[in-house]
């Protein structure tokens, strides 16, 4: 029996605003514990929400980037449920009139292209964390994180496998980041994704019964987590045994590699959503929707075309450079410094993407004037490339510019005509033998008497040039 | 020694100005009274003696250097237990929050502030404000000054009995369905509910956010307009407070006369369950309205019921969600024992509510579940819908609509208690007004033979609190019943 595999996938963003959505607290990451609050995030008796409407205009651009149909009229709703890090015992959501709805991801997955379609998109807020202490009957609570401007985008079931959902979800993020909603940065929470997932014969229509997964923090979790639960349900189903599929929510423990239940379908909150008393409705103005899609960043398809016909570069590279904001980003300015596209590229691609892991960091690890200076002096044969790896390395550490570190550490590379002939008759006159080698038809003796040069030079003089010269030397003997 | 009981604010304010006596001795004299009378009454649950007497100090130096201060400069105002104070406790009168002291301000305790008024305690209520009698206090029962063995109506019965018993010249109360008026009515006091939004709710311990409203108890309607100067007023901390264009000067032409103001009467408010006193005393306003040029007319205004039902679903869905904050998590009680966080929220709420605060919870959350929410919370919102839609086609016809405050004449201390919702009735004339984000105003209109007060309830269109005002004002002033004080028997 052929089984396939059935994926929606609910995604949490947190909107990139500088104050939380209702408050002034600031949204940053990082802060001590709860140094971002005050009375109303902290939901204190009496106190009340007023919307920051910075929220709604990132929406409208996330609706926008992601071709969403817009709900000129919103409102918000309770969404009821006791738990500790939700001190209102209420989150501020949207229930029936989301801001958006009917949107889609396009994805290239096995050289197919599928299109991921979206249900909606509605603006909540975000709750505090749990920090419990391990080995100590103690759980606390961090309330920085309550009332961060959330969006929760839900998706159609349309994804066929584990890799497609990946997939859909980097090209999500890399739409999200482009269009400047958010950081989507997973490993601080910015970006958080559960996944429903079902299995069901080949050829079946309707869908089989669904299971939650909650908990995965990156991309590699998240392949995991779908493989493992979709091979949790076909060995289920192959043996008969698909009854034993529950509705349910289940938690993937990464350190185990496995998910574990959490809650079933009977233990459901009901919870008791009613229109937010506290809010006006919203209502958006259709000249505001036009001039945010008016504005709206170049989204990585855009800017994919554009590096096809503006750049000379292969698909693989334009696919790496776009994958990452930063990196095009940093790509283009590498560029606007003069620097040609193709080096850029190269070095973009191995180097600088080498130096970002090792330091694990998400910020260039050069200006993008450097790498740009050091291409151009490469390229004006003033340093070899071998050298300028050198002055990479250096240039990540220092913050002197290649010229700089070219000067101070004399790695300059001869080109001087009259230099490299004077070194070269030198060569030529220590090496005899390697110049009857020559006169005797030996071409390798070329190679041998440049090796010889590089030495003397230690690397820095001009290959080309020296090549040339040599060579002509020994044709006039 | 002075006669504080019978001062309004405006004879106060006088009184600085001419020099007859200094802020300090004001405050003296009210909190003398309040420590020699209070402990029978039972009107506050805190007095904040010290700090009242330190901000009187610094007003009269501000008076001996010619300064000014303020609106309600040296005016002792008290406030009900749900309108948060900053460093002072704000208990709700509820176990709940015995304790609690918010950081802040609300709004309008920083505008009484900014005004110069001077706090001098807080108002026992019905927990949470839900209730028609004050009987629901954690705390105490508060007394009605006219009758001890009576209630002083509710849920702001604190603020109202402290009015009337000469403990402040002006109190603070909330009213989601008649928690001003009501009282004001049972107690012989002028009380309105402005227009929802007209007031910030900021810092309101929130009962039912889209009825709540704050509003003051005064002596006289002049007072009232005063007062509501000092305390309307856009507020950027409350999405629901509306920006409008109307007048704000509410004392200019308070006393221009009335002459071709078009009085609608809804017959609905005078059926069965109306007390005939109360009946008489009305009928005796509507001839004053005439006498002085109003035209008064019956009509037809059939919501009284369908009202009184979309009240309760919408307050009590309102609460269940208000009230779900108080887990015993962050402040407020929590419970000695338990294991495990679902058993300290269960076992803290269990505790602390009390009976009619749970009563509400459970209703609310009812209403609310999935399943019901059709049959009973949407269904409430369309009636809302139709009830504003009534009440706009009346204000079409009618500058003011005239009614009974309650049904009922202040009724006695645990007469219905066991009864809830021989309890909600009383409400029946009020609660529409709320529903409908209406102003209303209960100003005492008379006696019943055993000398127990009886309001009359004038309704406005929405922010036209001027016009009612000077309604209300003309009518006070040809009943006269306003400037009758209780004699305090057995008190003093």
């Amino acid at each position: 029996m052929a089984y396939e595999t059935v994926i929606g996938l609910e995604i949490h963003v947190e909107l990139d605003t500088k104050s939380k959505i209702f408050c002034s607290c600031s949204t940053e990451f990082g802060a001590k514990p709860n140094e971002n609050t005050c009375p109303i995030c902290t939901g204190l008796p009496g106190t009340l929400p007023v919307l920051n409407e910075e929220v709604v205009n990132l929406a409208i651009k996330a609706g926008n980037a992601l071709n969403c149909d817009m709900n000129r009229i919103n409102k918000f709703d309770r969404k009821n449920y006791f738990y500790p890090d939700l001190p209102k015992a209420y989150q501020i959501s949207q229930f029936d009139l989301p801001i958006c709805e009917n949107g889609y991801v396009d994805i290239h997955v096995d050289g197919k292209n599928r299109r991921i379609n979206l249900t909606r998109i509605h603006l909540e807020e975000d709750a505090g964390k749990l920090i419990h202490i391990e080995d100590e009957p103690v759980t606390l609570v961090d309330y920085n994180r309550c009332g961060v401007p959330l969006i929760e985008i839900v998706s159609e079931p349309d994804m066929r496998s584990a890799e497609e959902a990946v997939e859909f979800l980097k090209n999500l993020k890399a739409i999200l980041e482009y269009a400047e909603v958010s950081d989507c940065r997973m490993e601080q929470g910015s970006l958080r994704c559960d996944a429903n997932i079902s299995v069901r014969e080949v050829g079946q229509e309707a869908l089989n019964t669904k299971v939650e997964i909650k908990n995965m923090n990156s991309f590699r979790e998240i392949l995991k987590a779908i493989q493992k639960e979709e091979k949790r349900q076909v060995e289920l189903y192959t043996f008969g045994e698909g009854h034993k599929i529950k509705q349910e929510t289940r938690k993937w423990d990464s350190s185990k590699g496995r998910t574990i239940p959490m809650r079933s379908k009977e233990d459901a909150h009901d919870y008791r959503y009613f229109p937010e008393p506290d809010l006006m409705p919203v209502i958006i103005a259709q000249d505001t929707i036009a001039k945010i899609k008016q504005n709206l960043p170049e989204l990585p398809s855009k800017k994919k075309e554009r590096f096809v016909t503006s750049y000379k570069l292969s698909e693989k590279e334009i696919d790496i450079l776009i994958g990452k904001k930063i990196l095009a980003d940093y790509f283009e300015a590498v560029i606007s410094f003069g620097a040609d596209s193709k080096e850029a590229a190269n070095w973009i691609i191995v180097d600088v993407l080498r130096a970002l892991k090792e330091e694990s960091n998400e910020e260039m690890p050069i200006k993008a004037q450097y790498l740009a200076g050091l291409i151009k002096i490469i390229d004006q044969g003033k340093i070899s490339r071998t050298v300028g790896k050198e002055v990479f390395s250096e240039l990540i550490t220092t913050d002197q510019s290649p010229e700089e570190i070219v000067k101070q550490k004399g790695l300059s590379q001869i080109s001087g005509m009259d230099q490299i002939e004077k070194i070269i008759v030198e060569i030529i006159g220590k090496n005899p033998q390697a110049v009857d080698d020559f006169k005797n038809g030996k071409a390798q003796a070329v190679g041998f008497l440049m090796g010889q040069t590089m030495k003397a030079t230690n690397g820095k003089v001009n290959p080309k040039l020296a090549k040339e010269i040599l060579e002509n030397k020994l044709k006039e003997m | 020694m002075i006669n504080i009981e019978k001062l309004t604010i405006a004879e106060i304010k006088k009184g600085y100005i001419d020099k007859k006596f200094t802020v300090i001795e004001i405050v003296s004299a009210y909190i003398d009274r309040i420590k020699r009378l209070d402990p029978k009454i039972n009107a506050f649950i805190t007095l904040c003696e010290e700090m009242a007497l330190k901000e009187a100090a610094i007003l009269d130096d501000k008076i001996e250097n010619g300064e000014e201060i303020g609106q309600l400069g040296g005016i002792p105002v008290a406030i009900k237990d749900n309108i948060c104070t900053k460093g002072i406790k704000t208990s709700c009168a509820s176990k709940v929050l015995e304790d609690f002291i918010a950081p802040y301000d609300a709004t309008v305790v920083k505008k009484l502030k900014d005004a110069g008024a001077i706090i001098i305690g807080k108002t026992n209520m019905d927990e949470f404000a839900m209730g028609s009698s004050t009987e629901n206090s954690a705390f105490k029962i508060t007394k009605n000054p006219w009758d001890l063995g009576k209630v002083p109506g509710g849920s702001s019965g604190g603020s109202a009995a402290a009015l009337t018993a000469g403990f402040a010249p002006l109190t603070i109360g909330s009213d989601t369905g008649g928690s001003i008026r009501q009282p004001a009515a049972f107690c012989g006091n002028v009380g309105l509910k402005p227009t929802y939004g007209l007031v910030s709710r900021y810092g309101l311990i929130a009962f039912a956010s889209s009825l709540d409203q704050i509003g003051p108890f005064t002596k006289d309607v002049r007072d009232c307009a005063l007062s509501l100067e000092v305390l309307q007023g856009n507020d950027p901390l409350d999405a629901t407070s509306v920006n409008d264009t109307a007048t704000k000067d509410y004392l200019t032409d308070l006393d221009a006369g009335i002459e071709g103001l078009k009085i609608g009467v809804p017959k609905e408010f005078f059926q069965e369950g109306l007390d005939p006193e109360i009946d008489e005393s009305i009928k005796g306003s509507i001839k004053k309205l005439k006498e002085m040029g109003a035209t008064v007319e019956e009509f037809s205004l059939p919501i009284t019921e369908s009202g009184l039902s979309a009240y309760y679903i919408v307050s009590s869905a309102e609460a269940s969600s208000n009230l779900a904050r108080y887990d015993g998590v962050r402040y407020g009680y929590r419970a000695e024992t338990f294991e495990g966080i679902e058993e300290l929220i269960v076992n803290s709420r269990s505790e602390a509510f009390g009976k009619e605060a749970k009563r509400r919870i459970m209703l609310g959350t009812y209403v609310l579940s999935s399943g019901y929410y059709d049959a009973y919370y949407k269904k409430a919102m369309l009636l809302r819908k139709k009830i504003k839609n009534v009440f706009n086609e009346a204000f079409k016809r009618y500058d003011i609509i005239l009614s009974p405050t309650s049904p009922i004449l202040p009724f006695g201390i645990g007469e219905k208690t066991e009864d809830p919702l021989q309890m909600y009735l009383a409400d029946i004339y009020t609660v529409n007004i709320n529903i409908a984000g209406l102003p209303a105003i209960s100003i005492p209109c008379g006696f019943s033979k055993s000398k127990l007060p009886i309001g009359v309830q004038l309704i406005g269109h929405h922010y036209a609190e001027k016009k009612l005002l000077q309604a209300a004002y003309n009518l006070e002033q040809s009943l006269g019943v306003y400037k009758d004080i209780p004699e305090l028997k057995g008190v003093e």
